[in-house]
């Protein structure tokens, strides 16, 4: 059994304007699910949310396990992961910004070293992992978080605009590390994109955001 | 003319000759402002972190304060902390007063608003996807401010370096609570006041040499922190 997901009447505001409005959604478990919308429509809050790193005014985000609900504990937020727009590299090496979520969760040197290899050479960056990060260029750097992301083995993977303002070769290698991780079918992966062609491309399903409510594409 | 230029020669003779009694001058201040750095440290920098990242009641009052710290005039520390250790002092029964101990207080009570100051605007500088990023990968509210403050090491360092700069140059507090005795409470700086009015050249030149050597070298240790700190802030 992994993660299922699902949202109930989430509601968010931000200083009194309403981001999400009476929000709710059920996540199938393994499916790959691109979010749309335009800016402002509530796609990033939402995907804040699910990760836990907001919290609601109103209504509820629901992880259950075998059926059971789970507490948004430090547990849970272990299993779910965001890649942020903006990623939060960490002025170090390569090798240890991917090495990081292993590192806390007291996993040993030997296991982070392979694992966090294997993670650097999905993404194309097995080459520069004793360079520093905060040199790589834009789309290293979209693709050095992924790694760091996909790394800790999650079970909802998000991404917000993974693909935004990156040429188009590290777009199409971006889009083949997704692409590889769906066909796995491990995780539950959402995503935002503003281009339509990308969401066909990746998505199992396609919603739509609209005035802070889920519209199924 | 000709007095300064001997006064540099017998200075040199007894830089290169290791004269003893410099050696123990210049070992006994480095042992002193780095006991008290080390201590400004370890009590600055969680102060600093905290105030940084967490809701402390007054924060701004106590931020106010250590600004304030940084510019303690060092005779009025030592006027305070004399008063404090003095034998009619309320820590007079501890005897330290005119005791290494008492010059590594009084360096700690100048270096620890700028070590507590400076690691806050450190830490509060760091762009907040850093602790984002650190919670979208499962650290602990312990591991996210680690990972905040290990963002924020350079310019760290950078402030413990001016706490260095600050307690390496400092006289007027230790020759008040430390007395200036000889061989025991005798450093860099309180020998070169000591022996310029004495008029004894040679050893105060010599001393001021190596100060203003080390003076140099914490320094460009500064610029070396603050250059690896400008770029490490740019979070991509």
């Amino acid at each position: 059994m992994g993660l299922e997901l699902k949202i109930l009447n989430v509601f968010k505001a931000y200083n009194g304007n309403p981001i999400l409005r009476d929000c709710s959604f059920a996540f199938a478990q393994g499916c790959t699910y691109v979010l749309q919308g335009p800016n402002g429509s509530g796609k990033s809050t939402l995907l804040r949310a699910l990760a836990l790193l907001e919290q609601p005014d109103s209504g509820r985000v629901e992880y259950r396990d075998g059926g059971q609900i789970l507490a948004a504990d430090l547990e849970l937020r272990r299993r779910i992961t965001l890649v942020l727009p903006r990623t939060g590299i960490f002025n170090t090496t390569v090798f240890k910004n991917v090495a990081y979520g292993l590192k806390i969760r007291g996993i040993t040197r030997a296991e982070i070293e392979a694992r966090a290899n294997d993670a650097l050479l999905a993404v194309g960056l097995g080459h520069k992992k004793w360079q520093r990060a905060l040199e790589l260029s834009s789309g290293e750097t979209k693709r050095l978080g992924i790694a760091r992301a996909m790394v800790i083995n999650p079970e909802v993977f998000m991404l917000d605009e993974p693909t935004a303002n990156i040429d188009p070769a590290n777009t199409a290698i971006i889009e083949g590390i997704i692409l590889k991780l769906k066909q796995k079918r491990q995780a539950t992966i959402l995503m935002i994109t503003h281009d339509p062609a990308q969401a066909q491309r990746l998505g199992d399903d396609l919603l739509f955001m609209q005035d802070g409510k889920i519209i199924p594409a | 003319m000709q007095s300064i230029l001997e006064g540099f020669a017998a200075a040199f003779r007894l830089i290169v000759t290791l004269n003893p009694e410099l050696w123990r001058i210049i070992l006994l201040s480095l042992e002193v402002s780095g006991t008290a750095l080390m201590l400004a440290t370890i009590f600055g920098l969680p102060v600093g972190a905290c105030l940084a990242m967490r809701r402390v009641p007054l924060r701004g009052l106590v931020i106010s304060l250590l600004n304030t710290g940084m510019g303690l005039p060092p005779v009025a520390a030592g006027l305070f902390l004399y008063l404090f250790l003095s034998r009619s002092g309320p820590l007079g029964f501890m005897g330290l007063l005119y005791t290494p101990t008492a010059m590594i207080i009084a360096q700690c009570l100048l270096a620890f608003p700028i070590v507590a100051s400076l690691s806050q605007a450190a830490i509060a500088n760091v762009d907040p996807v850093i602790r984002q990023a650190a919670i979208t990968l499962g650290a602990t509210p312990i591991q996210e401010s680690l990972a905040v403050v290990k963002e924020a090491r350079y310019s760290i360092m950078a402030g413990v370096m001016a706490g260095l700069g600050r307690v390496m140059a400092e006289v007027g507090a230790i020759i008040i609570v430390g007395g200036n005795i000889a061989g025991y409470t005798r450093v860099m700086t309180t020998t070169i006041a000591l022996e310029t009015d004495k008029g004894n050249f040679e050893l105060a030149i010599a001393l001021g040499i190596i100060l203003l050597t080390i003076s140099f070298s914490i320094t460009v240790g500064l610029r070396f922190f603050q250059r690896l700190g400008r770029t490490g802030t740019s979070a991509n």
